[in-house]
């Protein structure tokens, strides 16, 4: 799955990113604690998250994320849109919920990864 | 690469936003550095996780890191209240963190713990309202 068959699947608008929108995507995760993100390492994973701190997307860079889609309709400050711009991180924003959004995705094929 | 490089960091107290610029700033030097890409990873997670914990729960601190061709050694050291009870701080989901940062997607209980994980070493030094050291090593061969 691309990043691209994301945002599709979740109607979701680009807040940045859109010259990154091929890249694949193997595992997703739905969460608001950073820190159980960062207990789960996989390679090219998309996150789904209700949270909109610079933290979402520290958290993504330091896990090699590469995308973040922000549910619920939720838009990050402009700063935090800049940090992902920079970091070469996707930012998506859908208006389905968590629940919705992480259950079209598996319906889909997209599984989620596995501690390590 | 033959040489030892050292870098080092200072962690400002109490602002949440910019926790994780010295981590995001060894993670792209360590990139640079031709470093694979999973040991890069685990560099970055455990420092990003102490980083955090040094802006909950220790006013910052300084962050000592030194690369070798065979290992990478972070030192993060405050001047915060210590940890009471190391082997409690370690369990999963145990957490002293305020409410206010559960908000911000932390406090979950899972700093230490994560940090154990992906380093290959971990060492703690603490004494009650003097401070507390931690020394993580990361294998790269």
């Amino acid at each position: 799955m691309t990043v691209n068959d994301i945002k599709n699947y979740l109607e979701a608008t680009v807040l940045c990113g859109e010259e990154l929108l091929s890249h694949e995507v193997h595992t997703a995760c739905g969460c608001d604690m950073m820190s159980d993100v960062l207990a789960f390492v996989k390679d090219q994973s998309v996150l789904l998250t209700g949270l909109c701190n610079p933290q979402v997307i520290r958290t993504a860079e330091m896990m090699d994320i590469v995308c973040v889609v922000f549910v619920r309709g939720k838009v990050p400050d402009q700063s935090v849109i800049e940090l992902a711009c920079e970091r070469g991180i996707v930012l998506l924003s859908s208006k389905m919920g968590m629940f919705k959004a992480c259950g079209i995705l598996y319906e889909k094929g997209l599984r989620g990864g596995v501690n390590s | 690469m033959t040489d030892t490089i050292k870098l080092k960091y200072i962690v400002s107290p109490d602002d949440f936003t910019r926790a994780g610029e010295a981590s995001s700033d060894v993670k792209g030097k360590l990139k640079k550095m031709g470093i694979p890409p999973e040991i890069v990873r685990k560099v970055a997670i455990a420092m990003y996780e102490g980083e955090i914990n040094m802006v909950i729960h220790a006013n910052g601190g300084t962050i000592d890191v030194e690369i070798t061709p065979s290992e990478i050694t972070m030192v993060l050291a405050d001047t915060g209240p210590g940890i009471k009870d190391i082997e409690q701080a370690m369990q999963e989901g145990f957490s002293t963190a305020p409410d206010n940062v559960r908000s911000l997607g932390f406090g979950a209980g899972m700093g230490l713990p994560n940090m154990k994980k992906y380093s290959d070493e971990m060492d703690i030094q603490t004494q009650i309202g003097v401070g507390t050291t931690v020394t993580m090593k990361v294998y790269i061969k």
